[in-house]
């Protein structure tokens, strides 16, 4: 394949379907649900539900014929496009309200380390449930209040209860995304997990991390609290408690060997490679429905953007418009080459965390500046600019800040290790 | 569907571009800015690679089909050994590459042929004028028609070869429309300065200033014959070849600057072991990524005769100069005072850097 930019003909198909769902069911109660942060949006989550069932797009769900048998590896194999697909949904999703888009059935993050870092068998376990009827959601439980972007400063330990062959968990999360609704009963939900990232050695530093699948309904595990935060108030964000916590051998995604390997937080990493251009695409939406707005009043207000002009003749805000488009298409298209690497199973490490350096930085300057620029209409509650600006500086902060991701981005370019680049 | 993979034929331009750049440009390029010189073997061995050759069909003497995207992917890399002997191995196709693009068909016909046979020939363009508010869509320079001729009257500067050239492609304002015209070698009332320009760098391009004095030139010399052309595509090749270049020096500014930093030394470790130094490393390279894609998609738009693929091209053009002049200083930082010395390539890249917002006209895809 040649160099190309055109989206595959199924992506662009669905873009239309996705754009009126991110207008009707998510940009017009944008305001309400960030004004009412413990409401749960369930319209748009059993219509999401529904529509995903329906077309199976978005969902990390196994098709119905693979049941984790080796000989269903292929079929199970996401198609060449899933990722690019799913950075493009995401986008667009967010583009509606990315805090709803958080909300979104399917698994999230949680589904996603299962995704990558777990066997045939845990896959077909664990995520045929996104397609059952009621809606679920999972979630990933990484940080910790004294392990942030350090995460092998984790402190959560798993012990194998060998008289049971059950691993019993002990430790407290925090920031964990849809926590609540992946744990907590609600009525119209279906049952859902959390991933819980342990030590099983802690003598074995981050050999030693593993990632761990605890159900809903487990004895000892709780959620504590639920955050109040500047933006993307709609998605619940938890922090939960595990107190001998015990659940089944399998549950362990990956190898439970310890040995010379950091084999356990490769599969961290390997989520994160994976997800971490979702995460920018996220982001890219919520910049790109700012710029939209601003530039829709601007061609109200009759200032047009002079495409073509030198720059000594371009007015202030001119400039700041082109500047902002050049940010937006160009993190874009590191996403889109971060997702379609990962499609094509290229290593992607760099990619990906440069593609989330670029969208963070992208989607607060941009956000900053519209507010900025539209000043009292920019600042006002009364349109949406000043909550993409709350809701877009989250991006540059989750699923590593960019500060770690420039850490990532220095080590892959550098060829430095973990210990010649602290 | 999206792809970032170039195909096998531009991997191997890409490839024979990069040996070029490599072991030709780069190792001769501080001694032509100092002398103010590049030896012509120099620029032969970079004609001989056959870029231009390769985008002109075989029916004006050439073998193949001109691509924006081969041409980004082929000036990053040349770029990256020099810029100014890049500008000069491409100067003919600041003439030849506008004729192919909205040239009448007797202009091909006269042109193409003579430009790309045999040895690298000065041919060349003129763009630029010395004013303070420099606009391409708003030259200085005048086209009056005149009975079956046009009279062009103004100053062109940063003319490339200018003194030796055979032809040049000089564009003038036409009630308003920026117009090409083929000025040949000799025309009465042309007067190429004696002395070059002298800028902030590109010293070893022999570049000039070009008198118009009403000069005349018959109504067919007009780019595209009778009717003219649209200069919007000529402008976005420019602007295209600027964002690559742009790329290209960055690149060489960035990976000289990486590669010193794993080899300097300060409070016992290597400098590029500090937070401070790798995390400009990183920006910068990621800078780098966000510019190059930006120009691919421009020159795929460009190539595929997308609605926005001049936007496109002026936003990758203007990104890059920026992305450009930012990565060039902070090689510059890296190297601290060695940066300054000029033992270092990475002054010479960052003069270079400030240039890419003026350089529109120097080079086209």
């Amino acid at each position: 394949m040649p160099i190309e930019f055109e989206a595959p003909k199924p992506i662009a198909q669905t873009q239309f379907v996705l754009k009126t769902i991110a207008e009707e069911m998510m940009r017009s109660h944008s305001r309400y649900f960030d004004e009412h942060e413990r409401e749960i949006p369930w319209d748009y989550i059993e219509f999401m539900h529904n529509a995903m069932k329906a077309t199976g797009v978005g969902s990390l769900a196994p098709k119905e014929k693979g049941n984790g048998h080796e000989g269903d590896e292929k079929k199970e194999k996401l198609p060449a496009i899933a990722y690019q697909a799913l950075a493009a949904q995401i986008e667009m999703l967010a583009w509606g309200d990315v805090g709803m888009y958080l909300v979104t059935p399917g698994g999230g993050l949680g589904a996603a380390a299962v995704q990558a870092a777990g066997t045939p068998e845990q896959k077909a376990k664990f995520l045929r449930r996104f397609s059952d009827e009621k809606p679920t959601l999972a979630a990933m439980c990484m940080t910790e209040a004294g392990a942030g972007s350090d995460n092998s400063a984790i402190r959560t330990r798993a012990i194998l209860d060998e008289n049971t062959d059950e691993w019993v968990l002990n430790g407290e999360k925090i920031f964990v995304t849809s926590g609540d609704k992946s744990l907590t009963e609600y009525e119209k939900l279906g049952r859902g997990f959390i991933v819980v990232w342990a030590s099983i050695d802690p003598a074995a530093g981050r050999r030693g991390m593993r990632a761990f699948v605890v159900e809903a309904g487990t004895p000892g595990v709780k959620v504590t609290k639920l955050e109040h935060k500047m933006g993307i108030r709609v998605s619940d964000t938890a922090a939960i408690s595990l107190m001998d916590v015990r659940v089944p051998y399998d549950h362990i995604l990956g190898s439970v060997t310890v040995e010379k390997t950091t084999i356990g937080f490769k599969g961290a990493m390997a989520t994160f490679d994976a997800t971490r251009p979702l995460v920018a695409a996220s982001g890219l939406g919520v910049g790109r429905a700012a710029l939209e707005f601003l530039k829709e009043k601007l061609t109200e207000n009759g200032i047009e953007i002079r495409y073509g002009l030198p720059r000594q003749k371009l007015t202030n805000i001119e400039r700041e418009v082109i500047d902002m488009e050049i940010m937006l298409k160009s993190a874009w298209l590191m996403v889109i080459k971060a997702v379609w690497m990962a499609d094509n199973k290229k290593p992607n490490a760099l990619e990906s965390s440069m593609s989330k350096v670029k969208a963070g930085d992208v989607c607060t300057k941009i956000t900053q500046k519209v507010v900025e620029i539209l000043g009292p209409l920019g600042y006002s509650r009364e349109f949406l600019a000043e909550k993409w600006f709350r809701d877009a500086k989250i991006t540059d902060i989750y699923e590593g800040t960019g500060q770690i991701n420039r850490l990532v981005v220095a080590r892959q370019i550098l060829g430095y290790s973990g210990k010649e680049l602290r | 569907m999206y792809s970032f993979e170039p195909t096998e034929e531009q991997q191997m331009l890409v490839e024979a571009v990069g040996k070029y750049a490599g072991n030709d440009l780069r190792p001769a390029a501080r001694e032509a800015e100092e002398g103010g010189e590049l030896p012509k073997k120099l620029i032969s061995k970079g004609w001989e690679i056959g870029y231009l050759q390769a985008s002109i069909p075989e029916a004006y003497g050439g073998f193949g089909e001109r691509s924006a995207v081969t041409g980004v992917l082929a000036l990053e890399e040349m770029a990256f050994g020099d810029l100014a002997g890049t500008l000069a191995v491409m100067t003919p196709s600041l003439f030849a590459t506008p004729i192919l693009l909205a040239g009448s068909e007797e202009q091909k016909q006269t042109y193409l042929t003579k430009v790309i046979a045999g040895e690298w020939s000065p041919y060349t363009a003129a763009l630029i004028e010395y004013v303070f508010d420099f606009d391409s869509n708003a030259l200085k320079t005048t086209a009056t028609p005149s009975g079956e001729e046009y009279v062009l009257n103004g100053e062109k500067a940063f003319v490339p070869f200018a003194k030796e050239a055979e032809a040049i492609l000089v564009y003038a304002n036409l009630s308003g429309q920026t117009q090409g015209f083929i000025v040949e070698k000799g025309a009465a009332g042309l007067t190429i300065s004696d002395e070059r320009e002298k800028l902030m760098s590109l010293n070893a391009l022999p570049l000039y200033r070009a008198r118009l004095d009403n000069v005349r030139v018959s109504a067919l010399s007009r780019l595209g014959g009778a009717s003219g052309h649209d200069f919007e595509p000529i402008l976005a090749s420019m602007r295209l070849a600027n964002a690559a270049t742009a790329t290209g020096v960055a690149n060489a500014a960035f990976e000289y600057a990486r590669d010193y930093a794993k080899e300097r030394e300060a409070f016992g470790v290597k400098i590029a072991q500090k937070q401070a130094i790798a995390f400009m490393l990183a920006e910068m390279r990621t800078e780098i990524e966000a510019s190059r894609l930006l120009a691919w998609e421009a020159a795929w738009k460009l190539d595929t005769g997308k609605d926005d693929a001049f936007t496109e091209a002026y936003l990758a053009s203007v990104g890059a100069a920026d992305m450009a002049m930012m990565v060039t200083d902070r090689a510059v930082q890296i190297l601290g005072g060695h940066g300054y010395i000029r033992e270092h390539p990475v002054e010479m890249w960052m003069r270079n850097g400030r240039g890419f917002a003026t350089f529109t006209g120097l080079v086209i895809v």
